[in-house]
């Protein structure tokens, strides 16, 4: 019972992350049709960054600024400098651009920094409080869950009550009315994929300290998690990303705990196809067009 | 390429040329050493898995990242299969090292190969039938992240992560004087490559390769025409895994092992990178793609030892270095042409027989 406790307690500050991550690749997709398979990549860059300067300045603070200062440039340059020149109407040459980038970065940061796994530290302690005797969440999760919490409440304001939001949503649903309406679309697109990029550098700068610790290949299972996660909700759904995270967290983590670790893929695997088999288009997406 | 043959057509001419091809393939094995038999034997299982996967993608628009598990699948059924009739030849009066025996071992290996592969196809186009962009990729991403995990739950069949052995093929006693054992297979790697290659071409120009192409077109205005969207799916997924199956089982029977380790996430784009380079829906492109990435990353190593390199940044740069040329290849091809080598290659043809612009009159 303890342990079960435990266990939830964990899986749901290891959802928070994925959710975060999920809804980063929501964002994207919701910007941009795009599903950024390089998300993961371009995420573990900025966790270098905010590696490098942690170790420079001594101040984590400082680490987790330049590393969302460092996801939204990424963010630029990444949809200015490529993403922008795919053709569109087709999401095939998007996904395989994306694909070349996971390889030219992760290859980069792998002639940069070896193939060795550096133990990042975390800001507050990782020893669980006791609650009752019962250990729960530690200082740290706690940390992870209110940064979670509070970056996906300033999102929704940002979506729902700004009226950067109101164009952000707008040039998505409707780029030419957006248009001539007047929206500066491009600029819209370019700010999706900083927010995107920036909320998944922070996602995988909260889950690094938490794993074996920083390598150009960190984030290709929180990649795998949080795109799980986007499906279970649906691409189209923040809600579902949210909810879809927790699930997919406290899933694995009952099942890394009593299953243990090795069966933690197959599991991500068999609720991934079941999910898609069930509801193909997640479960709380929207129908989109009759197909026939 | 009309012109040699002309009376003989359809079916019957791709055979031939399936038949010619694995000739001439045969006959190079004799100019080149072991070690580039070795590479050739290489390149034909990759060019299988890459055929496989291109004209998958080419023809209905699905993109797998999960090719590598595929390969896998063949090497595992490849390793099963060939080991049990290794077992059944011991207990009987025939050696293993028998001629008949290897035949049959061979090709018991090959067909268990098939079955294995075609099985996890049919899963997954079943699923892909359903699907359609990101999600599929998405679901074969996670099934080839998964593959060490399958392997190490299924210990008691697969070996975890020290994989199975294959049984050794010698070169057949009738062979001995003339071959060499990496000359030997290769002869089989292209044998088994060609196979594949004639059925994907067969299956690109029968029925089912046209409504494949209506599907990717648009997928709605097939349906209304009548095209069943998605057995047409399933089917150009199982004859991509049975084509990639085939692939890993000659790379288990070269190597003579099969497991995960060789089989991840970093192999399957490299399949991707072969597919996209050599140009998506084309042959002959998976054949070009598949030499580019068996020989660019030796060629990369061949330089960068032969620069002097200190130790440390030597260690670095291996395999990454050819990583991040492929990836920034598979970025430029996408971008600057879609068709890849292929398609440049069926451009500049095309501009070339063009009649001259009519600039007097």
């Amino acid at each position: 019972m303890d342990r079960l406790v435990f266990l939830l307690a964990t899986g749901v500050a290891r959802g928070a992350v994925f959710a975060l991550f999920a809804l980063s690749l929501v964002i994207v997709w919701r910007a941009a049709r795009v599903v950024n398979f390089a998300q993961g990549a371009m995420a573990v860059v900025a966790v270098f960054v905010a590696f490098g300067v942690t170790a420079a300045t001594g101040s984590y603070w400082l680490g987790l600024g330049s590393a969302l200062l460092t996801g939204a440039v990424l963010g630029v340059v990444v949809e200015r400098g490529v993403m922008n020149h795919v053709p569109a109407g087709n999401p095939l040459p998007g996904m395989i651009v994306a694909i070349g980038l996971v390889m030219v970065l992760q290859s980069g940061l792998g002639m940069l920094f070896g193939p060795q796994h550096r133990p990042m530290a975390a800001p507050f302690d990782e020893r669980p409080f006791q609650v009752g005797g019962v250990p729960v969440l530690s200082p740290y999760d706690v940390f992870v869950l209110v940064v979670a919490v509070v970056v996906m409440g300033v999102l929704a304001l940002l979506f729902t009550r700004t009226s950067l939001g109101l164009q952000l949503r707008a040039s998505a649903f409707a780029p030419e009315v957006s248009r001539l309406l007047g929206v500066r679309v491009p600029r819209m697109l370019t700010i999706g994929w900083v927010l995107s990029s920036a909320v998944a550098a922070l996602a995988a700068l909260l889950l690094v300290p938490t794993e074996l610790g920083l390598n150009a290949h960190s984030a290709d299972m929180l990649f795998v998690h949080a795109f799980t996660v986007a499906v279970v909700g649906g691409l189209d759904s923040p809600v579902g990303a949210l909810l879809g995270g927790l699930v997919v967290g406290v899933l694995m983590t009952l099942v890394t705990g009593y299953l243990g670790a090795t069966v933690a893929p197959v599991a991500v695997l068999v609720l991934l196809a079941t999910v898609l088999l069930v509801r193909p288009a997640g479960i709380f997406a929207a129908i989109e067009a009759r197909q026939a | 390429m009309n012109r040699v043959l002309p009376q003989v057509t359809g079916t019957p001419r791709i055979l031939l040329g399936g038949l010619a091809l694995a000739f001439l393939g045969i006959a190079v094995t004799f100019v080149l050493d072991p070690y580039r038999n070795y590479q050739l034997a290489i390149v034909a299982a990759y060019f299988c898995a890459t055929a496989g996967l291109s004209v998958l993608v080419g023809l209905t628009g699905q993109l797998s990242l999960g090719h590598a598990a595929l390969m896998a699948a063949g090497g595992y059924g490849y390793a099963l299969a060939a080991s049990l009739v290794d077992g059944m030849a011991d207990g009987g009066p025939g050696t293993s090292g028998d001629e008949g025996t290897s035949v049959v071992r061979v090709l018991a290996g090959l067909a268990g190969a098939v079955v294995v592969s075609g099985v996890l196809g049919l899963l997954l186009g079943l699923a892909g039938a359903r699907l359609r962009g990101p999600y599929l990729a998405g679901l074969t991403l996670a099934l080839v992240i998964a593959l060490p995990a399958v392997t190490a739950v299924l210990r008691g069949v697969l070996g975890g992560d020290q994989g199975l052995r294959a049984p050794y093929e010698d070169v057949p006693p009738a062979l001995e004087r003339l071959v060499a054992l990496e000359q030997w297979h290769a002869w089989i790697a292209i044998l088994a490559a060609s196979v594949a290659a004639t059925g994907l071409v067969l299956l690109r120009r029968s029925r089912a390769g046209l409504q494949m192409r209506a599907v990717h077109g648009d997928e709605t205005a097939a349906r209304l025409s009548g095209v069943p969207a998605g057995r047409v799916k399933v089917v150009a997924f199982v004859a991509s895994a049975v084509s990639a199956g085939l692939g890993g089982a000659v790379l288990c029977l070269v190597t003579q092992s099969v497991s995960p380790g060789a089989y991840s996430l970093a192999f399957s784009l490299l399949l991707v990178v072969a597919a996209v380079v050599g140009g998506l829906g084309s042959l002959g492109g998976a054949a070009v793609g598949s030499a580019v990435v068996v020989l660019l990353p030796w060629l990369i190593e061949s330089v960068t030892t032969a620069l002097d390199l200190p130790a440390d940044l030597q260690q670095r740069l291996s395999g990454n270095l050819a990583v991040l040329v492929f990836g920034a290849l598979l970025v430029v091809v996408t971008l600057a042409w879609p068709g890849g080598a292929a398609g440049a290659l069926a451009a500049r043809r095309a501009a070339r027989s063009q009649q001259p612009p009519l600039t007097e009159r």
